[in-house]
């Protein structure tokens, strides 16, 4: 099974990275982009076929070490 | 005052904080490697500046979860004295031992230069040699020193005189203009609850010396040795 965890910013916590996106993409002409948020991508093989077991241990990780929580939020998606 | 420096694969700033340590305090620190599962009997660990495990990830985070960091944290929980420079700050804040997070610099760049810093308290172990609002000149060399916490912790913290140091102007007045990194409240340095750990961003280790600029760092070296003499 492959876990796909993605990592985003908060509401309300600055985007440096997300906001020089957005100006780069104003300055190519792209002037519908209003505001821009980036964050981070990982995908995990596991060897668990049990899905319950699987996503409650992708969540360990992403609380113990993948995001910290203090500022980004994470959300587990389970591809078999 | 027995010290240790805990040294991990990136670490950069480890012989400048062993200088100062050594030069100051008059006992060199034991280097303590990143495996090592036991931390020697010290007064002071001294988590140093640099790029851990090349600060994947996230700064310091891969740090924290090393076997040393645990005893750390388990030694500091008693009340040992724990002070992390830069990427330190960074690891501890990591680890738990202080609240809040160091994100990207606001600007976007490294920024490597010196920084007036206003004392925000002398009732420390780290920072009883200063006076109250004094203003040091210490250099800053990061890009990611950006300090968040929610607005909750944030009034928590100044609420409980955990503010160590701020960026300020040079007659010590806040100003954005001379907040190099956009941190919250200018915070660039704090302690734990029990004062007992401090973390922050600029390097007291590289201004211990008139030939580089200022010696303004040698008072927090002074006042651990004080506060720490066996």
């Amino acid at each position: 099974m492959k876990a796909r965890v993605h990592i985003t910013l908060k509401n309300g916590v600055l985007d440096p990275q997300g906001r020089a996106i957005a100006n780069a993409l104003h300055s190519l002409g792209f002037d519908k982009v209003g505001d821009v948020r980036q964050g981070k991508f990982i995908e995990i093989d596991l060897k668990e076929s049990d899905k319950a077991k699987a996503k409650s241990e992708v969540d360990q990780m992403c609380a113990k070490l993948l995001a910290n929580t203090v500022i980004e939020n994470y959300s587990v998606d389970l591809v078999e | 005052m027995k010290s240790a420096i805990v040294v991990f694969p990136g670490s950069n700033r480890e012989k400048d904080a062993e200088a100062a340590l050594t030069e100051i305090t008059g006992t060199p620190p034991v280097m303590v490697w990143h495996r090592d599962t036991e931390l020697p009997k010290v007064d002071l660990v001294l988590v140093p500046g640099g790029f851990s495990y090349g600060d994947y990830l996230r700064c310091g985070a891969i740090a924290a979860h090393s076997p040393i960091l645990r005893e750390v944290k388990a030694r500091a929980d008693q009340g040992m004295a724990v002070l992390g420079i830069c990427n330190g700050f960074q690891i501890i804040t990591e680890a738990g031992l202080l609240p809040g997070v160091l994100q990207q610099n606001a600007g976007l760049k490294f920024v490597c230069r010196n920084v007036n810093l206003r004392v925000e308290t002398s009732q420390s172990l780290f920072t009883s040699r200063y006076e109250k609002g004094q203003v040091l000149s210490i250099p800053v060399a990061h890009h990611e020193g950006n300090y968040y916490a929610d607005e909750k912790t944030l009034d928590e913290l100044e609420s409980r005189d955990q503010v160590a140091f701020r960026y300020c102007a040079p007659d010590g007045s806040l100003d954005p203009s001379h907040n190099p990194n956009g941190s919250q409240r200018a915070i660039a340095g704090v302690f734990n609850r029990t004062k007992n750990v401090l973390g922050l961003m600029p390097h007291p280790e590289n201004a211990i010396r008139e030939l580089l600029g200022s010696t303004d760092g040698r008072g927090l070296f002074k006042a651990m040795a004080e506060a720490l003499a066996a």
